[in-house]
């Protein structure tokens, strides 16, 4: 079960507690917060709990997210109000310290021990939150004919958020992922935006109402009042409701909002004012997930992430198909949750920043030299997807250490704070690489020929040692694989079907054209599929970190790994050096990131072919734009060479602007 | 604007490029494969632009069908079917060439049958925005309506070859004229290229005797400025008034044009060869010009016929000496490039291997030209005296007699 509002024993009092990697550090609790404001009134707070459980155990199960009052979250995080229904000592530890499960059943806070014993409901307090108790009771509106339940927009994210966790679990992701990490990243977030867990929900004004952008000032239009209006009231004023009055009411909502969306809250999602709540989208739900990765410090980078979000491991495009049957999408809700393009690498980051220092994240779990997104680490994946020798490791290691780049200060994510340049881990790695390339091989279009000339003909004369590592040979090797593969993933964008097998229309009005189109379209896929002779979309390929493999055993010389860099190193005072001198750098000054967002700009032409086969074999890796490992390789050349770099610059004859 | 596509728009594009790449390299299987992932796009297709996704299907997917070996006529129509009700806008186009490919196919009846239907669809403002469109289906409807015409005359031909008589194949045929000649007569009349409806509506025309008509429907044709130049309308006149043995002023007048619009027309040498006739010494003049124009063109550098028109005029020139100054006009404007593009020694040595008597004719013409010393003229003439002809043994004799008229021409 996800969404767990009460976490079984071991949690702890806490409540929404964060992973266990942050343990002791206590300001990640999500209701933590704003506990104390309500404390006071503890006698709600028990009638609250009452209320609460009533819903969760049916609801998880079927949709719905709910939107529980900050009251009943507190009521879970609060101590012990539960002391005073169930007095009865522990079996276990003999004392008197119960709590709640969100089953409903009582649990020893001291050992942790579930007894059988249930609470019996509160009655009298239950219409406190009444849109919970419509829940509950299955009263949620349902429309006459086949539109659906009322569902909101949110409800339809975490649906998304619930698939894409199940999906990485099923990918190996460890299982807290999904039960603690992203449900208390996305209750968190909910209760930021006011959209659950707090006091008055957000936007749930006379906008709904009203279905228009023009008002913002929920006290203009008074006259109008809403369910959600009045339930904001009732929640926080405690006035009665009654059930009869709040089902009028919703249908009143639903009848004025029905035209422009399938949800109760799709006109709300686009309103300007909700700007700076951070607006849900689809590509935030990836930023969810990297987020809960990075907390994990699970061994998936962004980039493998979008990857398996292509290959179509996880669910995102028409993920609303798995919506279930009663959750009806049209209008505005197509706009929100039906998605046209991939991901794109830095949308995603840079929601993520955004989503942590919104969520008011502490400080993540440290990335150590023993984490996979430790340079060192994702440098020898990398190296060995590349297909070069193992040997470089030592190099790469090498400027890791020189730059500090490899520290744990440098490597852990601390959201909100402004002042450090947030890692992007597997872009790093890969610039990393990129210099050591540039240091030992020059990649000047000249000098890494050079080399290899040097290397073939020693491997000539000498068959006996291992062979020294040929530049040449690597580069036809991997050019080829790389055309190959590149034309394979062309093609596979170019057969990719976007559209699914459940039609979608804007409104009811459009539908039985929709459906007409949709089966010509069938009708036609079919017609020329069998043409075709396989009609098929492509299957999808195993899931793996890996996209390039080389292995030792082919005897066609094709792998690398084993070869040698001796011919191009040479000992000195007891340290192996280049015997390269010269460097050229890929940019003398880096742009103030601050205005054009970019540190350094790629410009295709002026650079040597080497230098861009290589960006460009990474960005195939990693599939984002060469552009953005050639900001990061100038970024590490910076500190690299940054005492050169203003002590004696001549010192690097190929500079290149 | 790239940049901030939809991403399921890029990939329809790759597709289509794919698409295309197979279809220049004749693959119509994968071809297909990538059009299959092509037409989602027509879910959301709101586009009015004339090439939208419907638009692409609709052509590519005929073009697929039309080479998959294994695609019937059955699955064809029914992807036309399809067509049809997918864009209003071009119903019309869609049903022609529906009915183009069942002629392909010698489906001639179902092609009519399509033809009709598609004549009497009623849109609303659409079959007024496709008046051009309905303008053509009647127009080739009319021409299947001919196409019986001149079965059922056949026909009846055979019939009357044998002495009987068939009342109702008769009728038939009148019905199928008055048909045709309704809807020809009207597509005719719009400015374009009509070719073979003009040919077709002439041809019934003088069946019927109807010869006034037939000549003011050519003439149109021919000299209604508002059609574009077209070097086969004067052609048709022309043809038309010989079978009717117009006077050869009228003649002459037509091909004049013709041969403004298109020197290199084969019908130069008939008409060089009528002004040859004439007796006036403009219509001489006119001939020459003719004729060398005429030989400007590499299609005519070996045509016999046309090198012996040129030689017997410039010989009679020589031998008259009247006119060598027409000759002189001629020449200047060529004198360069000719020498190069006709007589080079390597075409001498060619033409004589290849064909004797053009080379007879253009040493002719060379000698004249050029003098008797200039390649062509003196391999052919030493290659026809060393095998004993007596032909160009003669040719040499008159050179060597008129040796004075190179002078005066290049001179």
């Amino acid at each position: 079960m996800w969404w767990v509002l009460l976490p079984p024993p071991g949690a702890g009092v806490r409540g929404a507690n964060l992973p266990t990697a942050a343990s002791g550090s206590e300001a990640v609790a999500v209701s933590c917060s704003s506990s104390s404001r309500l404390r006071t009134d503890g006698e709600t707070c028990a009638a609250l709990h009452g209320a609460n459980f009533i819903l969760l155990a049916p609801f998880w199960a079927t949709l719905l997210v709910v939107i529980p009052s900050p009251a009943q979250l507190l009521a879970e995080s609060l101590n012990n109000p539960h002391k005073e229904d169930y007095h009865e000592r522990c079996v276990q530890c003999s004392e008197v310290n119960w709590g709640l499960t969100d089953g409903g059943r009582f649990y020893c806070r001291t050992c942790h021990n579930v007894t059988e014993r249930t609470r019996e409901v509160v009655n009298s307090a239950l219409t406190l939150n009444t849109r919970i108790q419509t829940i509950s009771k299955g009263l949620r509106k349902q429309e006459k004919n086949d539109e659906g339940l009322e569902w909101y927009v949110c409800e339809g994210f975490q649906f998304v958020l619930r698939k894409q966790a199940e999906a990485l679990e099923a990918l190996g992701v460890c299982p807290q992922m999904k039960d603690e990490i992203l449900c208390n990243f996305w209750r968190r977030y909910l209760q930021k935006s006011q959209q659950a867990y707090c006091n008055r929900p957000a936007g749930e004004s006379i906008k709904v109402l009203s279905g228009c952008e023009s008002s913002t000032d929920m006290d203009s239009e008074p006259e109008r009042p809403s369910l959600l209006h009045l339930l904001s009231l009732s929640e926080s004023d405690g006035d009665p409701l009654t059930d009869c009055s709040l089902g009028s009411s919703t249908g009143k909502v639903s009848e004025s909002t029905s035209v422009c969306s399938g949800s109760v809250d799709g006109s709300l999602h686009f309103m300007k004012n909700q700007k700076d709540k951070l607006r849900m989208s689809m590509p935030m739900t990836l930023s969810f997930c990297y987020m809960a990765l990075l907390w994990l410090r699970e061994s998936m980078t962004l980039s493998d992430l979008l990857r398996f979000v292509v290959e179509g491991h996880i669910p995102y495009l028409n993920v609303f198909q798995c919506f279930p049957e009663k959750m009806k999408l049209y209008g505005l809700d197509l706009k929100i949750f039906c998605v046209e393009s991939w991901p794109v690498y830095e949308e995603v980051y840079n929601k993520m920043l955004h989503l942590a220092a919104f969520l008011e994240l502490p400080r993540f779990p440290d990335i150590t030299d023993s984490c996979f997104l430790h340079p060192d680490m994702l440098c020898m994946k990398y190296l060995m997807e590349a297909n070069l020798p193992d040997e470089l490791h030592n190099w790469t290691c090498r400027v890791v250490k020189k730059i500090h780049i490899g520290e744990v200060d440098f490597l852990t994510f601390v959201p909100g704070n402004k002042s450090t340049r947030k890692v992007k881990y597997d872009v790093l790695a890969a610039a990393v690489i990129v210099v050591v390339l540039k240091l030992l091989f020059l990649l000047d279009d000249n000098y890494e020929w050079l080399l290899s000339d040097f290397a073939e003909e020693r491997n000539k004369n000498n068959k006996e040692d291992g062979p020294y590592f040929e530049f040449k040979k690597w580069y036809k090797v991997l050019k080829k694989s790389l055309d190959v593969e590149q034309k394979k993933m062309d093609e596979e964008k170019a057969k990719c079907l976007w559209r699914c097998e459940k039609p979608l229309f804007y409104s009811a009005k459009k539908k039985s054209k929709v459906l007409k189109r949709r089966q010509i379209v069938v009708n036609l896929q079919h017609q020329f599929g069998k043409l075709s002779g396989s009609w098929q979309p492509a299957e999808k390929p195993n899931p793996s970190s890996f996209q390039l493999n080389w292995s030792e055993d082919n005897t066609d010389g094709s792998c690398f790994h084993g070869h040698s860099l001796k011919g191009i190193l040479q000992e000195k005072c007891g340290l192996l050096t280049v015997m390269n001198p010269d460097y050229w750098l890929c940019t003398v000054k880096l742009c103030a990131e601050k205005f054009c967002g970019h540190l350094a700009h790629y410009r295709d032409l002026d650079f040597p072919a080497s230098y861009h086969f290589v960006l460009r074999l990474f960005s195939f890796l990693l599939r984002i734009q060469p552009s953005y490992i050639h900001e990061e390789v100038c970024a590490i050349e910076h500190k690299l060479f940054n005492k050169k770099l203003y002590k004696k610059p001549k010192y690097k004859p190929g500079q290149r602007k | 604007s790239h940049k901030h596509k939809l991403d399921f728009w890029k990939s329809k594009d790759m597709c289509l490029n794919y698409i295309q790449d197979a279809m220049l390299q004749k693959q119509w299987k994968r071809a297909a494969e990538f059009l299959t992932f092509y037409i989602e796009s027509l879910e959301k297709d709101f586009s009015t632009e004339y090439m939208g996704p419907s638009e692409m299907i609709w052509r590519i997917g005929t073009e697929i069908l039309c080479h998959c070996s294994h695609s019937n006529m059955k699955e064809f129509n029914s992807f036309i079917e399809q067509m049809k009700t997918l864009g209003v806008k071009r119903y019309l186009k869609v049903c022609l060439e529906h009915a183009f490919h069942l002629l392909c196919n010698g489906r001639t009846d179902e092609a009519y049958q399509s033809l009709s239907l598609a004549e009497s669809w009623r849109f609303g403002e659409q079959t007024t925005a496709q008046d051009k469109e309905l303008k053509l289906i009647q127009a080739y409807r009319g021409l299947l309506d001919y196409y019986n015409w001149s079965k059922q005359k056949q026909v009846l031909l055979e019939y009357d070859k044998n002495g009987f008589e068939d009342l109702s194949v008769e009728q038939e045929m009148h019905n199928s004229f008055r048909k045709a000649a309704v809807s020809l007569k009207e597509i005719i009349q719009i400015p374009g290229v009509w070719d073979f409806f003009v040919q077709c509506y002439v041809d019934m025309l003088e069946f019927y005797g109807d010869h006034e008509e037939a000549r003011q429907v050519l003439s149109e044709y021919a000299y209604n400025s508002k059609f574009p130049a077209n070097p086969n309308a004067h052609v048709y006149l022309y043809q038309f008034l010989k079978r009717h043995g117009e006077p050869k002023k009228s003649l002459i007048s037509v091909l004049k044009i013709l041969h403004d619009i298109v020197p290199c027309h084969e019908l130069m040498i008939d008409f060089h060869a009528m002004l040859q006739k004439s007796k006036k010494r403009k219509k001489r003049r006119l001939g020459l010009e003719v004729i060398f124009a005429a030989l400007d063109y590499a299609g005519w550098k070996e045509n016999v016929k046309a090198w012996s028109c040129l030689a017997g005029q410039v010989k009679q020139i020589t031998i008259s000496e009247k006119h060598l100054e027409w000759l002189k006009q001629e020449w200047n404007s060529r004198k360069d490039w000719w020498p190069a593009f006709h007589f080079s020694r390597y075409l001498a040595k060619r033409n004589w291997q290849e064909n004797e008597s053009l080379a007879y004719e253009k040493a002719l013409v060379a000698g004249i030209l050029l003098g008797k010393d200039c390649k062509y003229f003196k391999y052919v003439s030493h290659q026809g005296c060393k095998d004993q002809k007596k032909k160009f043994r003669t040719l040499k004799k008159f050179m060597n007699k008129h040796s004075s008229v190179y002078l005066r021409i290049s001179g």
